[in-house]
């Protein structure tokens, strides 16, 4: 790795110069966001490459704020002039305030990249194969695998982040990802099952992960589904297996917990810090800093370290996420969770990894202590109210249980729920933590790679919105 | 720009230009992207574009598409009026929508994001095959979140609209939509469980049928990942649905008059009275399964053309929304759905869906409900459709939509 050292995005007296004039209308704060984007991705499709596709994207985002009004600008010229007219148009909606002097840039305004292998390094011919490796696996699991398709996609994102507090700190982040998608054909029609594995690191992903392993479980997951009973209409115990459902803990809380909805009053967690908001066996952390989980980032868009965020202890609500606008309102520490799409975009409060921590039951008694219910072995999307906490999420893979025993596979169906309430149903929390698929977090029309994961557990009750009786 | 406590909050701006290359040798296709026009950059996304192509295997129907001698419907659409609006006109309309919604009722007590965004594009699309177009275009939008209290409840609604003017924009609508979204749900409780008739309002009517139609795209039809992919020709639906994908109307937003391969928008029947009268296509799917591009091709400058709808609009039935559920004695009035990138599995036709709204009783409507879900498949829907209303509206989206009544849909809540 030690041949790979990349300097800073941008010249820190062109940044500092930059942020002088984007202060210069009466701007009482300044940030300059600049991001070097280059991804590529390759679609291998009936049988052969669809599409190689690649991308680059450069650009720098100018923030400035006078009181609680925001002003920004974006450009792709990232040149003296260019970086001057952005600033000039984001310090014309945000002016007035009294002069303020910008603190002198300090920091590196670089983090080195983690990657092994920089998966730019790679030969398309060796990520063509590894698709066609993925591709014959999955179909010579049975012939009623009809279609199968595969994605492999790599993302390099480089970033800078300094503001008028002197802040001069970048990111190098590369994530590596690939997704098989099969279609079984029965006599009851077309199911479909999914794979993905995706992490924060290079090419070496796929020394450590086995994508042929991958591809049959994907080509199983369709096959199990034609046999599959419509699920029940209802309310029943749900009991979720390790790593497949830290979804719903990303919906059916941490978006409730996210700082700029609490302020607005669209969160149903709003003033609720220190009360007991969940089962007592119930903790629920974010954590930036989590190896190379998907969700994983040395630094946030707004420059702060990522950290590890404990939201909820032993069912204890002890705090929310924040970025730097909702910080500085409330006059309190950054949590590293100002996050956005890309440098044409504000940033706000997101998540990165969110997770529940490891009860003490052993996953076969959870199962076992389930007289009538339904297993979830992977939850599909989801989305969250987060002023009612009403969510709804896909189960793309499900079991029913009886007697204490998975029995047959259920048509896909979706599961409707509260998050407050979910939170007090949790029975109980088993010993076996994973984390789940990588994803990617959609708020207010910005998508951001996030990760979750959990250990199995069981909800009390949650709605089965399937269309059996 | 959005507005909050009658002050503006925040004023986002910016260009940005994308450029994308796509070369056809023998059948290989190559592509790359990037998001300047610099000289250099260009320079280098062709390189990367030759490079792909070596590695995409041949395919004798991968091409670009060839003038094929249909006239473009010839529609205005660079209206201006969006290049002359000032910051002060844009934070009046959005410190108006929240002034508005904070006094139209006394139980919304805030606003969460009261927005206004406007754009102008031009698009250039030129090819070997002599195709060469040229558009451009602006339109504006607002959307506002106000809030709900009462008691220790809070509900949050939505309602927003879009257009090419500014003064195209209905802020009464959207101020009236967006409070009764979210007073409307105060008190709402979860259902029994039961087999139901449900009317699904515009929006909702429109999001369904999109995945329908989504399903008759060409490219999901010959990869065999779409339920109806057998059924041209038969009767897939009631006798009285009609849905056409026209971007040759004005009305709508997804108006153009060219597809993403630079052919010429067209109106195309797509469920002729329940009978699936034709997939939509661009040229290579068209090539693929032996007949034309139906000026479907969807694109921008970063990915390759797929296929989709421009303008998807129904042909409305005779009933307005209040003869619908005079019709209904036991059933719901779903007024949102949430969940569908996760509940709809448009391969297999399976669908379920959250949803929220009000009961329906002795064909009137009653008392709100929440968490609770929908489910059916996509193609037993269809043919259960009971009444097409007559309230037929463009939506934001360009879809033009009315109310629909389906029998037999499963509801789950308690």
């Amino acid at each position: 790795m030690s041949e790979k050292i990349f300097g800073p995005l941008l010249d820190r007296d062109l940044i500092q110069e930059t942020i002088v004039t984007a202060m210069s209308n009466g701007g009482q704060w300044a940030e300059v966001f600049v991001e070097d984007r280059q991804s590529a991705s390759a679609d291998f499709d009936e049988g052969r490459v669809e599409s190689m596709v690649s991308s680059r994207d450069l650009g720098a985002g100018i923030r400035v704020t006078v009181g609680e009004a925001t002003g920004f600008a974006h450009t792709a010229d990232l040149s003296s002039a260019g970086l001057r007219e952005a600033a000039r148009a984001a310090a014309g909606a945000a002016r007035g305030g009294d002069q303020v002097e910008p603190v002198t840039l300090r920091g590196e305004g670089v983090t080195q990249n983690r990657a092994e292998i920089l998966p730019s390094t790679v030969s398309k011919a060796r990520k063509v194969e590894l698709l066609r490796q993925t591709d014959a696996a999955a179909r010579e699991v049975d012939s009623a695998i009809t279609q199968v398709s595969v994605r492999y996609s790599e993302g390099r994102r480089r970033i800078l982040v300094a503001n008028s507090d002197g802040i001069f700190n970048g990111d190098d982040q590369t994530r590596t990802l690939l997704s098989v998608n099969c279609v079984a054909s029965g006599d009851q029609g077309l199911q479909t099952g999914r794979e993905t594995v995706g992490y924060t690191v290079g090419f070496e992903l796929f020394d450590e992960h086995d994508v042929e392993a991958m591809a049959r479980r994907a080509a199983r997951r369709a096959i199990t589904k034609l046999e599959a009973r419509p699920a029940p209409s209802g309310q029943l115990p749900v009991v979720i297996q390790r790593g497949g459902g830290g979804v719903l803990f990303h919906e059916a809380c941490g978006h409730g917990l996210e700082a700029d909805l609490v302020d607005r009053g669209a969160s149903v967690f709003r003033d609720r810090i220190g009360e007991l908001v969940a089962s007592p066996t119930v903790t629920l952390v974010d954590d930036g800093t989590m190896g190379t989980e998907w969700g994983t980032i040395a630094i946030d868009d707004e420059g702060c370290p990522s950290q590890r965020n404990v939201l909820i202890e032993n069912g204890v609500l002890t705090d929310y996420m924040w970025d730097h606008l909702r910080s500085r309102s409330s006059r309190r520490e950054l949590s590293g969770n100002g996050r956005r799409q890309s440098y044409q975009h504000l940033p706000m409060v997101r998540m990165t990894n969110t997770f529940v921590m490891n009860g003490e039951t052993d996953p076969e008694d959870i199962i076992s202590g389930t007289e009538n219910g339904i297993y979830v072995a992977q939850l599909g999307g989801g989305q969250v109210n987060t002023a009612t906490g009403d969510f709804v999420f896909g189960m793309t893979e499900a079991y029913l249980i009886e007697h204490g025993r998975i029995t047959a596979p259920l048509r896909e169906s979706n599961l409707i729920g509260n998050g407050p309430d979910v939170l007090q149903n949790i029975e109980v929390i088993g010993n076996d933590f994973a984390m789940g698929s990588p994803g990617t977090c959609g708020k207010d029309g910005q998508g951001v790679p996030v990760g979750d994961g959990q250990p199995t557990l069981r909800v009390a009750a949650l709605t089965i919105g399937g269309t059996a009786s | 720009m959005k507005a909050y406590q009658g002050e503006v909050e925040s004023v986002r701006s910016g260009a940005s230009q994308a450029v994308g290359v796509r070369i056809v040798v023998d059948g290989q296709q190559g592509f790359a992207t990037a998001g300047s026009l610099d000289r250099e950059v260009l320079n280098q996304v062709v390189k990367e574009a030759r490079e792909n192509l070596q590695f995409a295997e041949s395919d004798p129907h991968q091409g670009i598409a060839a003038p094929d001698g249909v006239v473009p419907p010839g529609l205005d659409l660079t209206d201006d009026a969006v290049l002359r609006l000032s910051e002060e006109d844009r934070a009046d309309v959005a410190i108006e929508l929240e002034r508005r919604c904070l006094s139209a009722d006394s139980r919304i007590t805030g606003v969460r994001s009261s927005a206004w965004s406007d754009g102008w594009g031009e698009l250039a699309l030129a090819s070997t095959s002599g195709i060469a177009v040229h558009s451009e275009g602006g339109s504006c939008s607002i959307g506002v979140q106000p809030l709900a209290v009462e008691g220790s409840e809070t509900q949050i609604g939505y309602a927003g609209d879009a257009a090419r003017r500014p003064d195209a924009l209905d802020l009464d609508r959207v101020v009236s939509e967006a409070v009764e979204d979210a007073t409307g749900m105060l008190g709402a409780t979860k259902p029994p469980s039961e087999k139901v008739t449900v009317v699904l309002e515009p929006s909702v009517a429109a999001a369904f049928l999109g995945i329908v139609v989504g399903a008759l795209t060409g490219d999901r039809v010959i990869k065999g990942r779409s339920p109806f992919a057998e059924r041209l020709g038969e009767q897939i639906a009631v006798a009285h649905l009609t849905l056409v994908d026209d971007p040759t109307n004005m009305e709508s937003l997804g108006a153009d008059n060219h597809d993403g391969e630079g052919l010429a928008a067209r109106r195309n029947v797509i469920v002729d009275s329940g009978v699936l009268s034709q997939f939509l296509h661009n040229s290579y799917t068209g090539r693929r399964v032996g007949t034309s591009s139906t000026g479907s091709a969807v694109r921008g400058p970063r990915s390759t053309p797929s296929v989709g709808i421009h303008a998807l609009s129904i042909v409305p039935g005779v009933d307005d929304r209040e003869e619908l559920f005079a019709k209904i004695n036991k059933g719901v009035f779903i007024r949102g759905v949430n969940g569908l990138h996760s509940g709809v599995n448009p391969v297999s036709g399976d669908f379920s869906v959250g949803a929220y709204g009000q009961r329906i009783q002795d064909g009137a409507l009653g008392e709100p409900f929440r968490e609770a879900t929908i489910a059916s498949t996509l193609q037993k829907m269809l043919l259960d459709i009971v009444e097409i209303g007559s309230d037929f509206e463009f939506l934001p989206s360009g879809t033009g939509m009315t109310s629909i009544a389906i029998a037999d849909v499963a509801l789950s809540g308690i």
